[in-house]
């Protein structure tokens, strides 16, 4: 069977900067990689080639075996949670009118029901969507996200303005669907403690991929994971961080 | 005193007609409302507003040549705020102002025209023909169709675009052709309220109804009850006190928006 991801020389550029250069990696079946790094890192650039969203790429992008940049089936397995969106407090659509949204045809009306009752939302299912906390709302994206029975989840910070108990019961819920229903899970977040709880694969990046293994060794060095995710430029806080010798390991399970 | 109004043929064709238009902005007005684009009705009829000037100074009939105008107008709106990167109300702004003055210019230099000009400008439901009727039915029944085939795209894409993007809708397409539909509606439109007060009927019923609805579907047929009820008193009361349709239809919509803001702020309504 085809891995569900594979990113091969991926580089983006517009307005004359460069949001990827040269990233390459894979995510295995049954995988739960977090992707880490700042604000600026192209974590969100990486997800939209990767969703068919952004075509102005070099490199390739295989989505279950397939070239994204020539079809679009393969996105028919992967649920995407985007992050916290930003629609209109009064848009008048109900929780299962949302869920409702992601059905792909051919799709049964009783999955929508089903799918509430594994999120826990089954109780919210009339309300608007607007009215619901942050941690809510995410629990009917991945709903809706679900719905389909993906093979594949993408989670683009998706804690991002969720409280500490949703956030909790959020978490509770990906890793039920990972290790429970085998779905690969890819997801990016700043909080570096839930990527290391959550995440049995991380990848590290900065424009390019720093790092792309195991989380057990990227955690290894606490103070080396937070240099990394969270420094503009790692290698030159590398530098200013004597405690450190080692020099940022980069490797790529890939390569 | 009912049956008696309701005995003449021009106000069986008044209250045909008004009611049909009053449905199809309520629907068409709702993707508008959601999406952000409230006064794009507005731009639309003042552009169209050039057009029927254009299309009087060429000797055709006025409504043709405000479909057209107001269909390229449309699009042009649209491909404004993607390529240029200019904001939605920019760039209705200055197709707003754009239209009146192509209008205001063509009308100038041919001198004036014999055409009551007043009755694109503040809508002349009373006066429609059966010809009329008939476009207006068909213009209706045939943007009904293409809404109701293509109901979860335009709700997914006016929800969230990326989403329905990456669920395979060609949200571009999707965006153009309500655009289009919206062309349409406005000049099917104009009939009953003029360019002036055309987006009253886009807006107003939808915002009472999603103050009072829960579902979308509801909300929909929420407000086109409210535009329909609306359409119908609004056409009455102005026979009973002769005064134009138009105001006293916008009029009772933003009656009945102060009274559900009203009961609403009193806690008399909860949302269905």
């Amino acid at each position: 069977m085809p891995r569900p991801i594979e990113v091969s020389n991926l580089s983006v550029g517009y307005a004359g900067v460069q949001a990827l250069e040269n990233v390459s990696f894979g995510v295995d079946q049954g995988e739960f990689l977090g992707i880490i790094g700042p604000n600026g890192a192209g974590k969100s650039t990486l997800f939209a080639c990767m969703l068919g969203l952004n075509t102005q790429y070099t490199g390739t992008v295989r989505v279950f075996g397939q070239n994204i940049h020539r079809s679009k089936g393969p996105l028919k397995k992967i649920g995407y949670v985007p992050q916290m969106m930003h629609f209109e407090r009064n848009f008048p659509v109900t929780v299962r009118e949302v869920i409702q949204l992601g059905m792909w045809h051919g799709v049964q009306e009783e999955r929508v029901d089903e799918v509430m009752r594994e999120l826990w939302i089954h109780e919210l299912a009339d309300r608007r969507i607007g009215e619901l906390s942050g941690g809510q709302q995410q629990r009917v994206f991945i709903a809706k996200a679900m719905v389909n029975d993906p093979k594949m989840l993408i989670l683009d910070e998706p804690v991002t303005g969720v409280d500490q108990a949703s956030m909790s019961l959020f978490y509770g819920i990906l890793k039920d669907l990972n290790s429970n229903h085998g779905i690969t899970i890819m997801w990016s977040s700043h909080d570096l403690d839930a990527i290391k709880m959550m995440s049995s694969h991380v990848a590290c990046l900065n424009r390019t991929l720093y790092f792309h293994g195991a989380a057990k060794e990227f955690f290894a060095d606490e103070k080396l994971a937070q240099i990394m995710c969270q420094c503009t430029d790692p290698s030159e806080c590398m530098e200013h961080n004597p405690g450190i010798a080692e020099p940022p390991p980069i490797r790529n399970e890939a390569s | 005193m009912v049956f008696e109004v309701l005995a003449y043929d021009f106000m069986q064709r008044a209250l045909l007609s008004g009611a049909t238009i009053a449905v199809l902005c309520s629907v068409v007005g709702i993707f508008l409302v959601l999406r952000r684009f409230s006064l794009f009705g507005d731009a639309l009829a003042h552009s169209s507003f050039g057009g029927v000037a254009l299309g009087l100074l060429m000797g055709l009939y006025p409504l043709w040549m405000a479909y057209v105008i107001s269909i390229i107008s449309a699009v042009l709106i649209t491909r404004i705020r993607e390529k240029y990167d200019v904001s939605g109300d920019a760039a209705i702004a200055v197709l707003l102002s754009s239209g009146i003055a192509v209008g205001l210019v063509i009308i100038g230099l041919s001198g004036g025209f014999s055409v009551d000009i007043f009755s694109f400008l503040f809508g002349s439901i009373l006066l429609v023909s059966v010809d009329d009727t008939i476009l207006i039915l068909a213009m209706t029944g045939a943007i009904l169709l293409v809404i109701l085939a293509l109901f979860r795209q335009i709700l997914y894409t006016t929800f969230d675009e990326k989403q329905a993007k990456v669920s395979g809708i060609r949200v571009e397409r999707i965006t153009y052709l309500l655009v289009f539909m919206a062309g349409l509606t406005v000049v099917t439109a104009i009939q009953l309220v003029g360019v002036l007060l055309i987006s009253a009927l886009f807006v107003i019923p939808n915002v009472t109804a999603m103050m009072l609805g829960r579902g979308f579907q509801g909300t929909v047929i929420l407000s086109i009850g409210i535009s329909v009820s609306t359409v119908i008193s609004g056409i009455f009361l102005s026979y009973v006190l002769n005064i134009a349709p138009a105001g006293s239809i916008v009029v009772l919509a933003i009656c009945v928006l102060g009274a559900t803001m009203a009961a609403k702020s009193a806690g008399l309504l909860a949302r269905r």
